[in-house]
């Protein structure tokens, strides 16, 4: 190990350093009194290394011996994860002391799986992939069951658990068969492998690799344990779930993808396409149904992501940009979504059910007006952000010559468009009933307004990440 | 002043902006300041888009005031007018005031009311300035939502039903849209209006999952194109949402709604089917031509059957929408001018009927037409004014109604005689439903125990329909005005349309 390589992974270090310090730190003094301080001092952390990351550095590095990389498409996903981290935990904190749920070891789970997540989309080798994996998995089942007093909770963090296990052991198989018939588990020399010739066992391990990591951004058909977790696990936890975790997973198939079996795009572009296409459409009819908003977002996400997916399926440098892109929006339009949802509650008590919002517009105009941005945004509506996200990828789609994709993309679109429609619906003009009261401390409050004008804002110039995004795509496409 | 049209565009807009931003409370005061600024910024972009007016060249047939600049994701943010959008901007720009200052009487959420209108005109404008696919479709959907809010919120008892309606019914259209225009952007490679205007689509006849395709890809663009814009045209059969929302919405939403929001529909197929799909056009125009010919007299009759003031305009307007679908697709000068002025017309006389409607709605708070007669021994000036927007809706000549209707007749009938014939008949049974309407409501004795008291329109009234009268006469007797703003685009748009057909078709309507 080289001071080379320490510089390389110094973000990783640090937050390393930081979060088993903090473990001690809680630990040894007063256990949950200093949950706050930890829960500020991690979003703090997570804002400064995003800020190191984004200014810092140009090109691409990788330290020991390639198993880590850090390239502009790396620290792309790397202040994309660190931001919204660290905006979900600013968010969830109140919640979190109201509903007695705060303790000193949430900060540090979070962070030892954002640790895991960077890991993960640096990765150069199937072994570091694995471990990146294997760090953020273990530390997201811990903060799913995270109640443990709830039946539901336990229940989340269980399924969570157990299927999360079967996805890694797909994972690994997958791995192992690469490693088999590649001789190598560095993603380069599996590169170089493939270049002269390319034997069925690459292929089959490179399928039950595609499977695995299907799991972790939930692609149907591998989206099952999406909706019970997402209900099950505490509202902050599954607004994590719904971010950051989801973007290191998708920038994992796409590094996965690139590096180690870009030689073969037309392999895996047609798996994704059809895991793309079965998730779009399975998001937006099986989201119909709910009653529950955070089954709802659950469902809402398993048809985003497909749309992200059919980025990644056009196989182009602008596809990878697209859903980079797309990534991005949606995991703002998420944070500033459950910075909503985690403010709903009925005497104290949190509700998830849609009825409940009947005619909140009229008790809180503005929250619910930019409820309504965010709603049309995860719609797809013109003009909001979430709109522009949707016709990048289609246009990928359709530059890759992929036109079948994109009019699927369209159609599904518009089936999903009216569930979100339904909450603005009962938001404006539902019936009166005992609604929903919406308490929100101020840093809440703030993550909520700028998100939702960010939907109408960020249309004028995306706040420059499409650049950012073209970047790092080109250093993954190569 | 090269960004003109940005700034008409979006004046509205950031009035709307800073009544979100700054105007808090809503005590009569904060209603007052929001009706103020509303009726200021809508004043300001009309008086800003006379210089639009002034400044245009009727004799250059391209696009004029044309701005561009890069915008995310490769699109391009393009602005432009020609002869045949710069008088669909005007028009918005004109009845905007005039619709913030008919609903001074609103008090439930005015700020959110205004707010709402300031957005629609801005994304009105954006659709007949936009040259650029992708954001011609933002501004069209987008549209969709303060439209929605509008109903929704402020509307009658039926409101819910009828904004799910009017969305449901426009979005699925827009969506079959935004598959032809991805599909358009696979074959042309670019989603720049002036470009695709001169791109040539296949129109080979193509086999599709068994299916024989006469006129190959155009026929297949056109028809998500037709779905789009028939609905919000709307032509017969799926016009259905029209009525219901225009019973619902308030008086100003309806206004908008007729004069304005419908006009997209027409707009969109001089854009973009008629020029762009030439042969897809041709093969259906037959469809359309009866399509429009049953609206008019279908709608006509139904609309002698209504009990409620505002769905007998709402009909009344289908069946004006059907000469203007019918001139578009007759495809020569007097139809596709004449349509354009019809659009024009309509939009100031149905706009003016609605606020009629509007007028004694504020005071009896029924549209009932029973529950109404003998107004005019109570309102001698309504009953003038009414009267005269009677007379300009069944098309009496010396309004701006008559040159449209005898324009697109005019223009059917050297191409379709039947179909002229049978769309003529409409002419006669829209005197006898608007007529009829107005015989009910104002003439006869006063027996109505609750009219005795009602008074006559104020003076506030009155300054509103005054610029309505004007438009309407002025165009009745002076059609030039607008013909000759139109006339050379929709002369270029004629010649590239009938060059762009096969040498056969051209020949046969040349001879016609």
């Amino acid at each position: 190990m080289t001071s080379a390589d320490f510089s390389t992974v110094l973000p990783e270090l640090v937050l390393a350093i930081f979060s088993l310090g903090a473990l001690m730190f809680g630990v040894y003094t007063s256990k949950d009194k200093v949950a706050p301080l930890i829960t500020w001092a991690t979003a703090g952390l997570f804002l400064a290394l995003a800020l190191y990351i984004g200014a810092g550095g140009e090109g691409a590095r990788s330290a020991f011996h390639g198993m880590f990389v850090d390239d502009p498409f790396a620290r792309f996903a790397k202040v994309t994860i660190l931001i919204s981290a660290a905006a979900v935990l600013i968010m969830s904190q109140d919640y979190m002391i109201r509903h007695d749920l705060l303790r000193f070891e949430y900060p540090v789970l979070v962070s030892l799986s954002v640790i895991g997540m960077m890991m993960m989309v640096s990765a150069g080798d199937l072994m570091a992939l694995y471990m990146g994996l294997e760090l953020q998995s273990l530390a997201l089942y811990v903060v799913a069951s995270l109640r443990r007093d709830s039946v539901k909770s336990t229940e989340a963090g269980l399924k969570y658990f157990v299927l999360g296990a079967l996805s890694s052991g797909l994972l690994l198989y997958g791995a192992s068969l690469v490693y088999g018939f590649a001789g190598t588990t560095l993603f380069s020399g599996i590169l170089s492998t493939l270049g002269e010739g390319v034997p069925l066992g690459l292929l089959f391990g490179l399928v039950f690799m595609l499977a695995g990591l299907a799991f972790k951004v939930s692609a149907a058909p591998f989206h099952m344990w999406t909706p019970d977790v997402y209900e099950g696990a505490p509202t902050p936890v599954t607004a994590f779930f719904a971010t950051a975790p989801k973007v290191a997973a998708m920038a994992l198939m796409a590094r996965l993808a690139y590096d180690a079996f870009g030689a073969i795009p037309a392999d895996w572009s047609q798996v994704l396409a059809a895991l793309a296409v079965v998730s779009m459409f399975l998001g937006a009819v099986a989201a119909i149904g709910q009653r529950d908003i955070k089954r709802l977002m659950a469902y809402s996400s398993i048809a985003h992501m497909g749309y992200a997916l059919v980025g990644l399926a056009s196989g182009t440098a602008q596809g990878v940009q697209a859903m980079l892109v797309y990534m991005a929006i949606y995991v703002t339009m998420n944070v500033g979504t459950f910075a909503f949802i985690l403010s709903m509650e009925r005497d104290g008590r949190p509700v998830s059910s849609i009825d409940s919002l009947n005619m909140f517009s009229k008790k809180e105009p503005l929250k619910a007006l930019a409820m309504l941005f965010l709603m049309f945004s995860l719609a797809g509506v013109p003009p909001m952000l979430g709109f522009f996200g949707k016709l990048y990828v289609l246009k990928a789609a359709v530059d890759a010559d992929m036109a079948w994709l994109a009019l699927a993309g369209a159609v599904a679109s518009v089936i999903g468009a009216f569930y979100y429609l339904r909450i603005v619906f009962y938001m404006y003009f539902g019936k009166e009933t005992e609604g929903v009261e919406s308490r929100m401390a101020p840093a809440q409050w703030a993550v909520f307004v700028a998100v939702a004008v960010i939907m109408l804002v960020g249309i004028v110039n995306l706040f420059g990440i499409n650049p950012a995004a073209a970047i790092a795509a080109e250093a993954l496409v190569r | 002043m090269n960004n003109l049209l940005s700034i008409i565009t979006f004046i509205p807009a950031v009035a709307a902006a800073i009544l979100a931003l700054f105007l808090r409370g809503d005590d009569p005061a904060a209603q007052r300041n929001a009706k103020w600024l509303a009726l200021l910024a809508t004043s300001a972009t009309f008086l800003v888009s006379l210089f639009v007016l002034a400044g245009f060249d009727p004799a250059d047939t391209g696009f004029q005031f044309v701005e561009e600049y890069d915008w995310i994701l490769g699109l391009k943010y393009k602005l432009g007018v020609d002869g045949i959008s710069v008088l669909f901007v005007m028009l918005t720009t004109f009845l905007m005031p005039i619709t913030i200052a008919a609903c001074w009487g609103v008090e439930t959420r005015v700020k959110e009311y205004m707010i709402a209108f300031l957005m629609l005109e801005t994304l009105m404008l954006g659709v007949f300035c936009a040259l650029d696919m992708v954001l011609f479709y933002v501004f069209f959907e987008a549209g969709l939502i303060p439209m929605f809010l509008i109903i929704g919120i402020w509307g009658g008892k039926e409101r819910i039903y009828a904004a799910f309606k009017f969305f449901l019914y426009t979005f699925l259209g827009s969506v079959l849209m935004l598959v032809a225009m991805i599909a358009m952007y696979a074959d042309a490679g670019t989603t720049d209006i002036p470009q695709l205007l001169a791109h040539s689509f296949g129109s080979d006849d193509m086999t599709v999952a068994g299916f024989h395709i006469v006129g190959g890809l155009q026929t297949l663009l056109f028809l998500a194109f037709f779905a789009s814009f028939a609905v919000k045209m709307p032509m017969w059969p799926v016009h259905t949402w029209l009525p219901d929302a225009h019973v619902q919405a308030p008086t100003a939403g309806s206004v908008v709604l007729a004069a304005i929001l419908l006009k997209m529909g027409g707009y969109g197929f001089l854009r973009f089917s008629l020029p762009m799909f030439p042969v897809a056009s041709d093969l259906l125009a037959p469809l359309v031509f009866w399509m429009s010919a049953i609206a008019i007299v279908y709608t006509s009759l139904v609309a002698l059957a209504q009990q409620d003031m505002k769905k007998l305009i709402a009909y009344s307007s289908v069946a004006h929408m059907g000469y203007v679908t019918m001139g578009i697709f007759a495809a020569n000068q007097q139809g596709v001018e004449g349509a354009i002025f019809q659009m024009l017309s309509h939009g100031f006389i149905s706009g003016a009927l609605f606020l009629c409607v509007g007028v004694i709605y504020d005071r009896m708070h029924t549209r009932e037409i029973d529950a109404y007669g003998g107004l005019v021994n109570r309102m001698p000036a309504y009953a003038m004014i009414f009267m005269f927007f009677t007379m300009a809706n069944v098309g009496l000549p010396g309004t701006s109604g008559f040159i449209g209707e005898f324009l697109t007749l005019m223009g059917i009938f050297q191409v379709n005689t039947w179909v002229a014939a049978v769309a003529t008949t409409g002419v006669i049974l829209s005197a006898a439903y608007a007529l009829w309407l107005y015989r009910r409501v104002v003439m006869g004795a006063l027996v109505k125990e609750a009219l005795k008291s009602i008074t006559d329109m104020t003076r506030r009234e009155k300054a509103i329909f005054a610029p309505l009268v004007v438009m309407t006469l002025l165009l009745g007797v002076y059609p030039s005005l607008v013909t000759d703003v139109t006339g050379p685009s929709v002369a270029a748009l004629i010649t590239d349309y009938q060059a762009a057909l096969p040498v056969a078709d051209a020949t046969q309507l040349a001879s016609q």
